[in-house]
């Protein structure tokens, strides 16, 4: 297939699931907010700023906004065509690219998009705060799902189906290492003990974003406890979000791609590595090293393997 | 004196005409409120699956929809049968005259065209004197535009020679309409046009270069996204199963033609190009195009590549050169015209001028090298005014216009907003080109939707219809 073609896909689905935790960091935040404000002490209003850093806007938030307020930060990571990775620039672009190839995609995959796109216009942006806010980000999430279940029901099983498989497991790993990092970036108010009350809402919350609060009671059938969340989200292959599992699938896709071309690139070997180091790790050794490294040093390693995708089929 | 109007169902009872008699009784029986409501679906649809035109520009909506009308316009067997072997050798003659004016140029040499209308034509390439084509074809993908005037009267209006576009309307409009009225068109027996992509890659292996053993590889070249037509552009490559290319994604190297793709390079034999012949190649043609490949012409010329249509294939066209199609079809053939051409006046010659200036308020006049209803008059829908200002810019470059009589096109039935009136229409029939010549039955049925109008370009204002023709 045309590299452009490739090359279309896979940012397709990777920006619908930026689109959809964009909405789900945004709905963790929201509900952190909405905690007792005596709990939150003086630090009120931090979770905001700290959804800023975790989906890696900061820097241009700040070069247009002083302050991050709720609706300040709501109306960039979900309107604002200025950032790129705003819930709105996320549907729009993967749309943009969905008309670019047309005849990659099938139709149920098309409308998904297409009709996203068009319901969008209809959200009113100066209604975000409370349910409204919860509905559009609802409707957000039911739309990249709709998308996801369009892609692995209707599309061949062939190169044009793993490039966009590729894609969403690529942003899927990066935004989950992102949400676990939020603990980090949230700084706690001093006086407050880590392990309070604060702590553990902000803990449930991470596992909620990831739609893992459930999933997690059913694995680990105790309470809300950090190294077990890490474990969950890191190494645990039967949660589909965890970073083992986007990891496995990553490599999944490039053999069935070697498969199918009789070729194997840069790109398998990163792969196999990112894989094989998750396999054998072990949760007391990443918070030895220290959560955070880990998290920003998987990041990274994450980010390589996008790019000697790229370089191995998508530039031509 | 204005001309009687011809209604293609009839507009009383006791003239309705066979064909429509069943539409007709349709009509009575189905309330307008189900039509309205049958139209916002067929929107809807089209949204849906994103048939847009795409107007950047101009600001509003630059995705637009052409408007649909949701009753079919019919056509007997024995008219498209007439239509269909009209087109037919018409476009053999058209074809026979591009070679020969690339080659032998024996139509020029019998004095039968002016010279010099033909070799100094801005459409003429004389990159392509002496290049070999496959089956020496070169409007491998036709469009003709005709009209109706009476029961038995069809006119060629206009010959599209280069890219034509369209014909993803009429399988969209065929595809909704089947699906709006199951009912109506099961009373029908009605001619399928869907393998009309079939027809098509057919057609365009069956022109591969001489390398070619297999199947030869297919692409369509589009400018991209942000032309009108990509819709059309998509939907071909689509529903033919193969590569939609942009520039950038095909290069050349010694003479062969590649397309950049996950395995590497791929060979292509056959572009089905839908740029224009000056944006094709930057190293030949303009310069500063991005939409073309650098090294195209060259690969073509050395035999490794057929572009369809044919570079140069619009001096067919030109409307200065329509008037000649009739001596054309006569010169290769040896044929009387089957589908008459309509009487015009080439402004270039001094006394057709003056005829012409003369009778500006009965005459349609058009730019020879426009499209798309732009730059043209009509004299009898014109103010004083708009034919004055008209006709100073005609005597400035008299060569660049011709003139025809104001026809008095058929009219069809149309859901508009004061209910079903009839709206004059236009066809738009496809005629393939390769080993053989193919005409799926059928074409694009363009509507004029407001009143009074002759305008049917969906620039302006004008809609589409299903285009049904029935089967004997």
């Amino acid at each position: 297939m045309l590299s452009r073609t490739a090359d279309n896909l896979f940012w397709i689905a990777r920006y619908m699931e930026r689109a959809e935790n964009i909405a789900r960091m945004l709905r963790v935040t929201d509900r952190l907010s909405l905690m007792p404000s005596g709990t939150l002490g003086a630090n009120a209003g931090a979770e905001w700023a700290s959804t800023l850093i975790v989906s890696g806007t900061e820097s241009a938030f700040y070069e247009k906004f002083e302050e991050a307020t709720p609706e300040n930060v709501i109306f960039y990571l979900a309107f604002d065509r200025d950032n790129p990775s705003s819930i709105r620039s996320c549907i729009e672009t993967a749309r943009r690219n969905a008309r670019a190839v047309r005849t990659a995609l099938t139709t149920e995959q098309w409308e998904a998009l297409n009709g996203t796109w068009l319901e969008l216009p209809a959200w009113d942006e100066s209604r975000m705060r409370g349910s409204g806010l919860h509905r559009f980000l609802d409707w957000v999430k039911e739309r990249s799902l709709l998308f996801h279940g369009a892609t692995v029901a209707t599309m061949l099983r062939r190169d044009s189906y793993y490039f966009t498989r590729l894609g969403t497991f690529i942003e899927r790993g990066d935004n989950t290492a992102r949400i676990l990092d939020v603990k980090y970036h949230l700084l706690l108010p001093e006086n407050v003990e880590v392990g309070g009350g604060i702590d553990f809402y902000q803990w449930a919350s991470i596992l909620r974003a990831v739609s893992g609060y459930r999933s997690y009671h059913v694995l680990y059938k105790e309470g809300i406890k950090p190294w077990l969340i890490a474990d969950f989200l890191i190494l645990q292959e039967q949660m589909p979000r965890s970073l083992i599992s986007c990891a496995a699938d990553i490599k999944a896709c490039l053999d069935k791609l070697a498969e199918q071309y009789g070729q194997r690139h840069e790109s398998h070997r990163v792969a196999g590595q990112i894989y094989s180091q998750l396999c054998f790790g072990k949760v007391d050794d990443i918070f030895g090293q220290g959560l955070h490294e880990f998290l920003s040093q998987f990041i990274e390693q994450n980010n390589r393997l996008g790019h000697e995708i790229s370089r191995s089929y998508l530039v031509g | 004196m204005a001309p009687a109007i011809f209604d293609e169902m009839g507009l009383s009872d006791q003239e309705v005409r066979t064909a429509y008699r069943t539409l007709r009784d349709w009509l009575k029986e189905t309330p307008t409120e189900i039509l309205t409501l049958r139209r916002e679906e067929a929107e809807t649809f089209f949204r849906r699956i994103g048939i847009t035109f795409a107007v950047y520009g101009e600001g509003g909506d630059p995705e637009r929809i052409i408007p649909f009308d949701i009753i079919p316009r019919i056509l007997e067997a024995a008219e498209w049968e007439q239509i269909s072997a009209g087109l037919i050798q018409r476009v053999k003659a058209l074809n026979a005259f591009i070679a020969d004016v690339y080659g032998k140029q024996e139509i020029l040499k019998a004095g039968l065209i002016p010279a010099e209308q033909v070799l100094g034509n801005e459409t003429y390439r004389p990159e392509m004197r002496g290049l070999e084509v496959a089956h020496n074809v070169y409007t491998h993908i036709a469009g003709i535009d005709m009209v109706r005037v009476g029961p038995e009267e069809f006119y060629v209006l206009e010959d599209n020679c280069r890219t034509p576009s369209g014909v993803s309307y009429m399988l969209e409009n065929r595809e909704i309409t089947m699906r709006l009225f199951p009912d109506l068109f099961s009373r029908y027996n009605v001619a399928p046009v869907d393998h009309y992509c079939d027809d098509l890659l057919h057609t365009l292996s069956s022109v591969a270069p001489r390398h070619c053993e297999g199947d030869p590889t297919v692409v369509v070249l589009t400018p991209g996204v942000y032309n009108s037509a990509y819709y059309e552009h998509s939907f071909l490559a689509d529903q033919m199963g193969v590569e939609l290319v942009e520039g950038p994604d095909l290069y050349v190297k010694n003479d062969v033609v590649y397309m950049r793709t996950t395995q590497g390079a791929l060979r292509v034999d056959v572009i089905y190009r839908r740029v224009d012949d000056e944006f094709l190649d930057p190293s030949v043609f303009n310069k500063d195009s991005v939409l073309g490949v650098s090294g195209l012409m060259s690969a073509y010329r050395a035999g490794n590549l057929t572009l369809t249509n044919a570079v140069g294939a619009g001096i067919a066209d030109d409307k200065a050169i329509y008037t000649y199609v009739p001596r054309m079809i006569e010169f290769y053939l040896g044929e009387k015209p089957i589908l008459k051409n309509v009487p015009t006046h080439r402004c270039g010659e001094p006394n057709e001028l003056a005829y012409v200036l003369d009778r500006l308020d009965e005459l349609v006049v058009k730019e020879v090298h426009g499209s798309g209803g732009y730059g043209m008059l009509v004299g009898p829908k014109a103010t004083k005014e708009e034919r004055a200002v008209f006709a100073e810019r005609i005597k400035a470059a008299p060569e660049k216009y011709i003139a025809q009589p104001t026809l008095a096109l058929s009219t069809c039935p149309t859901f508009v907003n004061e209910g079903v009136a009839p709206r004059h229409v236009d066809l738009r029939p496809f005629i393939l080109s390769g080993k053989e010549i193919r005409v799926v039955p059928g074409g694009l049925t363009r509507v004029a939707l407001k009143e009074g109008s002759l305008v049917v370009n969906s620039s302006q204002g004008g809609g589409t219809k299903d285009t049904w023709v029935l089967r004997s």
